[in-house]
């Protein structure tokens, strides 16, 4: 793989037009397996959440569960898709250790939902997303290949197989080849992905974290020479598990699938695993000697015919689309595009918004969201949302500043010690002793200290040199330990000093 | 008269009444087995301290005054393809030898709750595939009637077991004739309930969109009373009919016939039928006739071409369905000396636990619904099977119950057809059209046939949850023939 060629991605562009396809995978956060009455939960101990019926224990039969039936409709409609008024379930026929009957239970020509849309945005651009389908289905047992030097099945001493997450519910949401994309094809494919996130969030309908893989991608790419309209063979690219690896993904592709074509080679229709470590891509199962699945409808299962009236009433239950409430939230707080973008990025904007919601003004939860707090979960590298802080707390300590209990420069230690789990901000200030010295005999004592170390300043001030006041503000600040009110402080200390502004 | 003689609603009634325990009952039951078994080999394992253990809890509720069902007490033959956590369960097959299954079938639980002491597990062609038993990996039942003729199939082992005195009822299981047929040839009585009228959940499916468990007894009213007890809505099988069951054991005491329309089928009339059969058939009728009925000749032209259909539909689902036996997670394991591949593996244990015809049915199924081949196969037979019930529609339009001989032909000897499929599978002939329907159908005895001596039966096939008409024909006939033939036809049957 180090021998791979690539071309320049500006090079890539000019001569050819990319095509992108997506196929996104996401775990439904159900209490119950798709089919059976397990539990769905993550992490459980190996093969604990495991019954007859997802072991495929002979005799077993499968029970659909209505409720991700409910989600995937749901899901349907925030993707402005049509709702079948009748359809399978579908067995595809293949053997794998970690699909306990050899089929996996899917939907082939019959899928719940089809022809919807998804619009996103980047750089200030909307591009419309056409989603070709959304069907449910029921994932499989997770190996684990043991021995060999990939991790994958090739090589590998022995394999040891989980089956708590076989059976769980899955919707596969497919595009339709998203062309145009010109060379915002690795952006629009990231925006593609972080807004189907978004909106599963929205839907609540799945916790759709990456690198648990209760979202997966599948992404496809193609090139065709620029002036022509005939697609080019497309590989589909699997185990892209974060939004940047999904943009990598497809500029890698690009580079590798250019250098290919301009050589006069030929793209192999296959599929290729992603490396997060280099960024790169390697042949995977080739599709050309193609896996026949002989797909049937499952007799087991009888057909859902959703009652039009449910689904309309599961329509007008959907909650507000992530862009539709980003446009609200923007023109509610008065934040400026840029402003907006970052928030978004930082994956910021539900935090914000429950800071405001608990009382804060938008820019000051704003400011200390994306300002203290950011900097604090980059240093620990980890997500904003992952900080040990609620929004409620952050609307306090706001509270604080604009109360003037605290100033800026406390109120930063004030997070601080919420952070480090001393207990809520009051709870810090109380312990730490962060409040602002406003007893002004208090006050008054320190200055006349400070006046008496630092004559030789009192006297420029005296003399007209009010510049010089600075130094012994900043002697107070010292020596109340940053709790004096600075502002207070310099009156005090002219009025002292006998110089009026 | 012995025990063993006596139908199950009989047993029922003396256990009732306190007249006899239910542990006598088992052990008289269990002797016969002893006594039996090694000429018929109706069971792969005979639970005989279980059984024992049952009845004696039975014996120990009713002494403290429990009220109990009918059939409480009462011992059955269960077919080794519904699973039984507390007995192996191997469908016949080796792939599945020495497995314990950690769950009971819904069948097997509503036995149970009925009080039906479970004797053991009876033999079956393997997977519930073929019509002679001859397929099971456990090697042949034979016909209590003639120990060199094979007692139908698939279910041999259970309609052997209660035609040989073993148990006054069994449980079978019929995808495309495997109750019916078997019941025939040994002249007791075999019912196929409406498709999802029964549970299949925790039966071992060959056939998921045909199978469908019923009742074996020697008489229609133990028939009804053993498919009372374990029909209805089972909200682990999403095919399962949430409807009351139909009123099967009050229309096997009704019994009456006076003005009920009877249509005979054309296509299943004479033609390549064995001539016994035919006359004993043709008798019947008249009978029906005499008896008050209205009978009349019908055409079902799609019926003859179920046979093929079935045999593309069956295949399809079994290719699917015995995926899973894989050597993974239960059963067999052949080959796995730590070098080779999880692929290779599978590939050993299939080559070894499979016996011909479930390998021949895999790679017909497989085939068929290979891409590219799956319209013209697969897609063509369910048109079929639409066709097929729209034939059943159009003649309960006309008459309440249809006709026709059970199978072409007697038993026939054991070794006959197993090199000959296309012939075994002509023993369905009849009993198929019923199952890609889903209509309720049951097989009665009607006689002898004069060339070899042998039972012949008669179907009677009833719309979609119209089980009770075929207990009420059933039961009506049943007296009429008894009386004619002064006593059960069974008790023609030369002794073991």
């Amino acid at each position: 793989m180090s021998t791979e060629t690539l071309m320049a991605y500006d090079e890539a562009l000019e001569r050819f037009e990319p095509v992108l396809g997506m196929e996104v995978h996401v775990e439904l956060g159900t209490a119950s397996k798709m089919f059976c009455g397990c539990r769905a939960e993550f992490g459980g101990a190996p093969n604990t959440q495991v019954c007859p019926v997802c072991l495929a224990l002979p005799g077993s039969l499968p029970v659909a569960n209505e409720k991700a039936i409910e989600s995937t409709i749901r899901i349907g409609l925030a993707l402005n898709c049509s709702i079948a008024s009748w359809c399978r379930f579908a067995r595809k026929n293949y053997f794998y250790p970690d699909m306990p009957k050899n089929y996996q239970i899917s939907q082939y020509d019959e899928p719940l939902c089809t022809d919807g849309y998804l619009d996103v945005e980047v750089d200030g651009r909307i591009v419309r997303v056409e989603i070709e389908r959304v069907h449910l289905e029921e994932d499989t047992g997770k190996s684990t290949h043991v021995g060999g030097a990939t991790g994958r099945i090739q090589g590998a001493d022995h394999s040891i197989v989980d089956y708590n997450r076989a059976g769980i519910p899955l919707v596969e949401i497919v595009t339709r080849p998203i062309e145009g994309t010109d060379r915002l094809a690795p952006e629009i494919a990231r925006a593609y992905v972080a807004e189907l996130r978004e909106l599963m969030r929205a839907l609540g309908v799945s916790d759709v974290r990456m690198e648990e893989g209760s979202l997966r991608c599948d992404v496809n790419v193609s090139l065709m020479p620029r002036g022509t309209s005939t697609w080019g063979t497309r590989t589909e690219t699997k185990n892209v598990n974060s939004l940047r690896s999904v943009e990598r993904a497809v500029r890698h592709e690009i580079e590798r699938q250019g250098a290919i074509l301009a050589d006069g080679g030929r793209i192999i229709q296959e599929t290729r695993h992603f490396h997060e470590d280099t960024g790169a891509t390697t042949a995977g199962r080739s599709k050309e000697e193609a896996q026949d699945y002989r797909y049937f409808p499952e007799p087991d299962l009888v057909p859902i015919a959703p009652d039009p009236e449910w689904v309309e009433s599961l329509r007008s239950g959907l909650p507000e689309l992530p862009r539709v409430r980003r446009g609200r939230l923007q023109e509610e707080w008065g934040a400026s595009d840029l402003d907006m973008r970052s928030m978004h990025n930082a994956d910021a904007i539900d935090l914000v918004e429950a800071t405001v919601a608990a009382g804060a003004a938008p820019a000051d939860a704003r400011k200390w969201w994306m300002g203290e707090l950011a900097r604090r979960a980059n240093e620990a590298g980890s997500a904003l949302v992952e900080l040990a802080i609620t929004p409620v707390q952050v609307a306090r300590v706001c509270a604080m500043v604009a109360e003037g209990a605290v100033n800026d420069k406390l109120a930063r230690q004030v997070l601080e010690g919420v952070l480090a789990g001393e207990g809520g901000p009051d709870e810090v200030v109380e312990r730490r002793g962060l409040r602002v010295v406003s007893d002004e005999g208090e006050l008054s004592a320190i200055i006349d200290q400070v006046i008496a170390d630092n004559a030789a300043a009192a006297d420029k001030v005296r003399g007209g040199k009010v510049a010089a006041v600075g130094a012994l503000v900043g002697g107070v600040m010292k020596a109340s330990r940053g709790k004096a009110d600075a502002g207070r402080a310099r009156e005090l200390i002219l009025a002292k000093l006998g110089v009026s502004e | 008269m012995s025990l063993i003689r006596k139908s199950a609603a009989e047993l029922g009634a003396l256990l009732g009444a306190g007249e006899v325990s239910a542990v006598e009952v088992a052990q008289a039951h269990l002797d016969r087995v002893a006594e039996i078994d090694g000429k018929v080999h109706a069971f792969l394992h005979v639970a005989a301290e279980s059984a024992l253990a049952q009845a004696r809890a039975i014996d120990e509720r009713r002494a403290k005054g429990e009220r109990l069902g009918p059939l409480a007490g009462v011992p059955i033959a269960h077919k080794d393809v519904f699973t039984t956590s507390d007995m192996p369960t191997t469908a016949g097959s080796k792939i599945l030898q020495g497995w314990r299954p950690p769950y009971d079938a819904t069948v097997t639980r509503r036995l149970r709750e009925a009080g039906l002491v479970i004797l053991g597990k009876t033999n079956l062609d393997e997977f519930a595939m073929g019509s002679s038993t001859e397929n099971s990996a456990f090697g042949p039942t034979r016909n209590p009637w003639d120990l060199t003729r094979v007692p139908g199939g698939s279910s041999g082992g259970s309609s052997a077991a209660v035609a040989a005195y073993a148990a006054p009822l069994s449980t079978g299981t019929d995808t495309g004739g495997s109750i019916r047929q078997p019941a025939a040839v040994t002249g007791i009585v075999g019912m196929k309930p409406t498709y999802g009228g029964s549970s299949r959940y925790g039966l071992i499916a060959f056939a998921s969109s045909l199978d469908t468990p019923g009742p074996f007894a020697r008489n229609v009213l133990d028939a009804a009373l053993l498919h009372e007890a374990f029909s209805g809505h089972d909200p682990m099988d999403s095919t399962s009919i949430d409807a009351p069951v139909p009123g099967v054991v009050e229309a096997a005491k009704r019994a009456d016939i006076a003005g009920l329309r009877v249509g005979v089928v054309r296509e299943f009339d004479s033609e390549g039928f064995q001539a016994g059969v035919v006359a004993r058939f043709h008798e019947t009728v008249e009978l029906l006739e005499s008896l008050g009925a209205k009978v009349v000749e019908l055409s079902c032209p799609s019926f003859t071409t179920a046979l093929p259909a079935y045999y593309l539909i069956a295949p399809s689902e079994c290719s699917s369905n015995l995926a899973r036996f894989d050597a993974m997670r239960y059963g067999l394991r052949v080959g796995d000396d730590g070098e080779r591949s999880a692929e290779e593996v599978m590939a050993m244990t299939r080559a070894a636990g499979f016996g011909p015809e479930v390998k021949r049915r895999i790679m017909l199924g497989t085939y068929a619904l290979s891409s590219g081949y799956y319209d013209a196969y697969y897609g063509q037979a369910q048109k079929v099977r639409t066709l097929i019930a729209r034939d059943f529609e159009a003649a309960f339009h006309q008459v309440d119950v249809l006709i026709s001989p059970t199978t072409p032909t007697t038993a026939f000897p054991i070794g006959e057809r197993v090199d000959d499929p296309m012939a075994m599978y002509l023993a369905d002939l009849c009993t198929i059209p019923a199952n890609l329907a889903g209509n309720a159908a049951i097989s009665i005895p009607c006689g002898l046939a004069d060339e070899d001596g042998l039972p012949v039966g008669l179907q009677i096939m009833a719309p979609v949850l119209g089980d009770d008409r075929c207990y009420r024909v059933g039961a009506a006939l049943e007296t009429a023939l008894e009386s004619r033939w002064g006593g059960p036809l069974l008790s023609k049957a030369p002794a073991l």
